[in-house]
């Protein structure tokens, strides 16, 4: 079996999927979910084989030729993404299926999410400019749906802000398609890359795309939406939108960067992102530490995290591509499981405030567990994926002799540190009489392991690396041929 | 580019600069979403200017592009007045307090 002609099955099947668990009651709909995905985790290595084979994998729509036909693509990192879109959905819904809460019960929940689903593979395999675009709205409509699912007052206003930035976001990516499409003739990255001549109105059109993928990214000093949406919604929905749905932005800002930036001032846009993505690590860790609430100190810790993904653009090397494509699959998983086990925590105690979960190692010690286990990846120490993604950033800042990007690396890693040990201490702590389980739920067992999985894999990931570092060495633009 | 498509792009510009102020300064969330509405029309204006190049027969490209963004556009709307009368029923209110954006508004921004 052509496993290109299964690219648009990734498409299609949770769209489909979607339409009918809008029919089905809302146990049998997350049923369904599961299934999509696990069916998703099982094709993913026939892509990896075909990819191993062939390198990347391009097909063309309704069998019309190049000019004319809208591609799909898959690159090394948009294998590797589709792998960690696939784990995380199926863990976060294990989660959600178990835990009975008001959420996953609301009929719209599990539409949305595979809704989700589908925006997820869209802007993946993208290879049109325009086709990007709905891939991102039917992301952020799915993801504001998902948010405002949570029904506190909190969760619907994070989600009303969400949405208007992100629209805000989305028109001027499309403002910026237009103009590119007006110069070219083409929506083709490829094709659009090519005939784009060097001038100032390409790089007015890349501002402009650039600044909405920053938006929807939550990036330093765009951020302000994603601590109170990520923050107020339901932990398994944090826990993806914090490990994929950002990223999927953050994908399309180094594709724009490395097809279309040549043309348009790539050279001077690289510095910059850099250097939004450094204010990101130290301004989010910062925030981080400063935070009551469990569920904020994680989301902040995602704004810096974040940040690390936009150092390569002032640094581009083969090894700084593997650090970064490493980081982004550790922080995926790490940062899941720290979303699912921070559910865990907050359901237990009852109360989401960092002081009302003194003794959690003894109310839910896997979730504890979990949580401690996502922080050594997410710190960067030994030996986990997030360890060995940091070690090859800082490998590549020493060799681009960028000192200063040195220095940012080693100073995140203290401030990442400084928070996770803060949140570890306050949930480790025991006072006299500050006892747990005053208004607490019970935590299912499946919940609690589907945390574990995720921070067993971040670490994993450490070990495990040599195959993923083959692939990632291949950066997301041009020339990403083995 | 002729002088019509300038008036246009003229057009288009204002209504950008309307849009984007309207949704950052508005309070009331219709207003926003309205804002929201008038940005995206600019977009779609510009679009379809972008698309005529000079010919006589306007590109189709951009019609399409236009037509599907135009469903987006209304689809994003009626979701986003859904959920401004779900904030409404719930909190009274239908506008986001404390712009600036600190977490629960418990003055640790």
């Amino acid at each position: 079996m052509a496993a290109t002609e299964l690219l648009p099955l990734w498409v299609l099947v949770p769209l489909l999927a979607a339409a009918l668990a809008a029919c089905l009651p809302a146990r049998r709909a997350g049923q369904l979910a599961l299934a999509v995905q696990l069916a998703a985790l099982a094709s993913w290595p026939l892509l990896a084989a075909a990819f191993a084979d062939r390198g990347p994998l391009t097909v063309s729509l309704a069998g019309l030729a190049p000019p004319l036909a809208i591609r799909l693509y898959l690159d090394g990192i948009g294998l590797l993404l589709l792998g960690l879109v696939a784990t995380v959905t199926t863990a976060a819904s294990l989660h959600a299926l178990a835990t009975p809460g008001r959420a996953a019960l609301r009929p719209a929940f599990w539409p949305a999410w595979l809704v989700l689903l589908a925006g997820l593979h869209t802007v993946v395999l993208s290879f049109d400019l325009f086709n990007m675009y709905v891939g991102l709205e039917l992301l952020t409509l799915a993801a504001v749906a998902l948010v405002a699912s949570a029904g506190t007052v909190a969760a619907l206003a994070a989600a009303m802000r969400y949405l208007l930035l992100a629209m805000l976001g989305s028109l001027a990516w499309l403002a910026g398609v237009a103009m590119i499409h007006a110069g070219t003739g083409s929506l083709d990255l490829e094709l659009a890359g090519a005939a784009l001549a060097p001038g100032g109105w390409v790089s007015v059109a890349l501002a402009l795309m650039l600044a909405g993928l920053l938006l929807k990214a939550a990036v330093f000093p765009l951020h302000g939406w994603l601590p109170l949406a990520h923050g107020a919604a339901p932990g398994a929905v944090s826990a993806v939108l914090s490990a994929l749905v950002v990223k999927a932005a953050l994908l399309l800002v180094w594709r724009v960067q490395l097809w279309l930036g040549p043309a348009g001032g790539a050279d001077a846009a690289g510095p910059l992102l850099a250097a939004l993505g450094g204010a990101a690590i130290l301004w989010g860790s910062l925030s981080a530490y400063r935070q009551d609430r469990l569920k904020q100190v994680v989301a902040f810790s995602t704004v810096a995290q974040l940040g690390y993904l936009l150092l390569v653009l002032a640094m581009p090397s083969a090894v700084a591509w593997q650090g970064t494509t490493l980081h982004l699959l550790a922080h995926g998983l790490a940062k899941a499981a720290m979303f699912l086990a921070a559910a865990n925590l907050v359901r237990r105690a009852g109360d989401p405030r960092l002081a009302a979960l003194a003794g959690s190692d003894a109310a839910a010690p896997v979730s504890v567990f979990a949580f401690a286990l996502a922080g050594v990846s997410l710190v960067g120490l030994p030996p986990s994926g997030g360890f060995l993604a940091k070690w090859l950033l800082l490998q590549g800042a020493w060799q681009a002799g960028a000192w200063w990007l040195v220095a940012l690396l080693l100073a995140g890693s203290l401030l990442a540190a400084a928070y996770l040990f803060r949140t570890l201490a306050a949930l480790l702590a025991h006072r006299d009489g500050a006892g747990q389980a005053r208004a607490g739920l019970p935590v299912p067992r499946i919940a609690e392991l589907a945390a574990l999985a995720l921070a067993l894999g971040a670490i994993v990931l450490g070990f495990a690396a040599a195959p993923i570092l083959d692939l990632a060495a291949l950066p997301a633009g041009p020339g990403g041929a083995p | 580019m002729a002088a019509q498509d300038l008036v246009w792009l003229g057009v288009a510009a204002g209504l950008v600069g309307l849009g984007v102020y309207g949704v950052l300064v508005a309070g009331h969330l219709l207003r926003k979403l309205l804002a929201l509405n008038l940005l995206g029309t600019a977009v779609f204006l510009l679009m379809v200017v972008l698309g005529r190049r000079g010919a006589a027969t306007p590109d189709p490209v951009s019609q399409a592009m236009v037509l599907t963004g135009i469903v987006v556009a209304v689809s994003a709307t009626a979701f986003g007045l859904a959920l401004m009368l779900a904030l409404y029923r719930r909190s009274g209110e239908a506008a986001l307090d404390d712009e600036a954006g600190a977490p629960d508004g418990d003055g640790r921004d």
